[in-house]
């Protein structure tokens, strides 16, 4: 088996009263990627928040490669190496397309503030270098032309790519794709599709929640299906598909 | 308009700084009137203070009411150092800019964890802490009365005693302060700055230490303004509390988004009109505050972001020679 890159054990998120997640398991290993699907409300994104340290759960533990990291401050498990992009499109709106992804490698550089305010000379190759770097990674991503556009310019379709090229800037070992197709068009989703599986291929395993089954079905090796908060299937998905459980999730009940 | 004027600004950048700078070195040989050179020197006075509060309010976003407060702590340090313990100025001007550091620390430890409207509420309440503390602690501060008699600033025996020299003083402290804001928004300290007035939220998942870079720019901006305070006490040999009272806050605050947020040549454009402005509306007396105000009230309806607040002059550069490089392209 290859190496476990994430792994949570037995999550519990309360918010006062009500359960957003309760006693989640799950892994990501090397090489994999993985889709957590749910009906709206399930605590998909909540189980992303803990993962990436914006919430701290109430009761269980997150480990990145071995790390407990349980508890830490978002930036530190970013530069460890848990990178995220949002539901909600948050890139920085007042910097240029490379601008937002040079600030993505802020975890990985390292000129301290009198080296900037001096201006050394190690500090302008640092810089020289994180803008080729930037400009690869926008190649990747397929919107290199852009890269002095403001960020905000770009059509829908291209901002998520950019946030997902901002994200491999702080070179992550885990990749976190927070709905990463929704509101696109079918065009723009198999474009993503292509760029999931070339950075899988580049050897990025990916973790994404997921509204659309087609884009799910055909990209992930595995799936995980909360509910209510709690995980109530997890296999291929063709075994997700035949589950009765997810079926009346997503479906109800026969009567 | 504005943004074709920018473009040929960025284009002619070297001519029209060196230009800037001959005029500001010729300007006390030109116009050897003590009056003329004051006004100068107190535009350069103000343009290392818009300078410091822009990186706070312009790069960082973070409204700060409470600047005068900082001002008048390194103007007061200095002034107390030079006079009652007879301090070389030199050395009194550097601990300044570390007193004024260090009330930011002390602060912003607390209070930057707030967000928005409460770290704004807070700054100004401080800046009316200091000023009440420098009104009534009589030993310290001679309160009401002020400090009198503090001395010229003086480094390695040159003494600084005429306005041509005190002038060369502020134009040093300013290039110096311009270096330093430039330096480091151009650095991966600047866009992790940038990114958390853009973002907190994104900027801390991104990997970026809010809290540690918000008080590491807090405390950079309380430094340069309490060297400014420290120069200011120098310059004018008297300092009271009512110069560092919230207006001059306001005033200061009025400067750096009369120029633009987050632009360093607007800082410039702000502290040299609104220091000039109001000499040149001198012989119109008693109307002079009503165009002032008036005139005001007109750029926050056309402009709300100040003149060059919109302009990034860094991104006008990289499109112009962008497309620079793709019309050599076709034409090869």
């Amino acid at each position: 088996m290859s190496e476990v890159i994430l792994k949570t054990e037995h999550i519990t998120q309360r918010f006062g009263g009500l359960v957003a997640l309760s006693d989640v398991s799950m892994e990501v290993r090397a090489g994999e990627i993985i889709g957590i699907i749910g009906p709206n409300g399930a605590g998909k994104t909540t189980l992303f928040n803990v993962i990436t340290g914006m919430y701290n759960a109430t009761e269980g533990s997150v480990s990145l490669l071995g790390q407990n990291v349980t508890g830490w401050k978002p930036h530190k498990i970013t530069a460890l190496g848990f990178a995220r992009t949002f539901q909600n499109i948050r890139l920085y709106p007042r910097m240029s397309v490379r601008d937002n992804v040079i600030s993505g490698m802020h975890c990985h550089t390292k000129s301290g503030v009198l080296a900037s305010i001096f201006n050394t000379k190690s500090k302008r190759l640092e810089d020289k270098k994180c803008e080729e770097e930037a400009d690869e990674i926008l190649k990747i991503l397929d919107i290199y032309k852009d890269r002095f556009e403001m960020s905000t310019s770009l059509p829908y379709g291209s901002q998520r790519k950019l946030e997902i090229a901002r994200a491999l800037a702080t070179h992550p070992k885990l990749l976190l794709l927070d709905e990463p197709a929704a509101g696109m068009n079918e065009q723009e989703t198999e474009d993503l599709a292509n760029i999931v599986h070339r950075l899988k291929d580049m050897g990025y395993p990916i973790l994404l929640i997921e509204h659309d089954m087609k884009f799910v079905m055909n990209i992930c090796e595995r799936l995980y299906v909360l509910n209510n908060g709690c995980m109530i299937a997890s296999g291929t998905p063709d075994e997700i598909k035949v589950n009765p459980e997810v079926i009346e999730a997503y479906l109800g009940k026969e009567e | 308009m504005l943004e074709k004027l920018a473009q040929k600004m960025v284009k002619y950048r070297i001519p029209l700084i060196a230009l800037a700078l001959a005029c500001a070195v010729l300007l006390p040989f030109l116009f050897p009137d003590k009056y003329v050179i004051r006004i100068g020197t107190l535009s350069l006075l103000f343009i290392m203070i818009t300078l410091s509060l822009n990186l706070m309010v312009g790069f960082l976003g973070q409204m700060s009411f409470g600047h005068a407060a900082f001002y008048g702590i390194g103007a007061y340090t200095a002034a107390i150092l030079t006079t009652t313990y007879q301090v070389p100025f030199l050395v009194a001007f550097i601990l300044s800019g570390v007193m004024a550091g260090l009330f930011g620390l002390l602060l912003g430890l607390p209070v930057l964890k707030l967000k928005g409207y409460y770290f704004t509420i807070i700054t100004m309440v401080f800046c009316e802490i200091i000023r009440v503390v420098e009104l009534n602690w009589m030993s310290l501060t001679r309160g009401p009365l002020g400090i009198m008699a503090i001395p010229k600033p003086e480094i390695f025996g040159f003494l600084f005693d005429s306005p041509q020299r005190l002038y060369f003083f502020a134009l040093v402290m300013v290039i110096l302060s311009t270096l330093v804001v430039h330096n480091l928004m151009n650095s991966r300290i600047g866009y992790a700055i940038l990114s958390i007035r853009d973002d907190e939220l994104a900027a801390e998942a991104m990997g970026i230490p809010v809290f540690r870079f918000k008080m590491v720019i807090f405390i950079i901006s309380s430094m340069m303004v309490g060297l400014a305070g420290a120069f200011y006490a120098a310059y004018t040999s008297y300092i009271d509390p009512s110069s560092f009272a919230a207006s001059q806050s306001n005033n200061m605050l009025v400067m750096v988004i009369f120029g633009g947020l987050g632009n360093v040549v607007g800082s410039f454009i702000g502290a040299i009109v609104l220091t000039v402005l109001p000499e040149l509306l001198r012989s119109l007396a008693q109307y002079r505050q009503l165009i002032y105000g008036v005139l005001l009230v007109v750029l926050m309806m056309v402009k709300p972001q100040g003149l060059l607040g919109d302009i990034n002059f860094k991104y006008i550069r990289q499109r112009m020679e962008r497309k620079d490089s793709t019309t050599e392209e076709r034409e090869k």
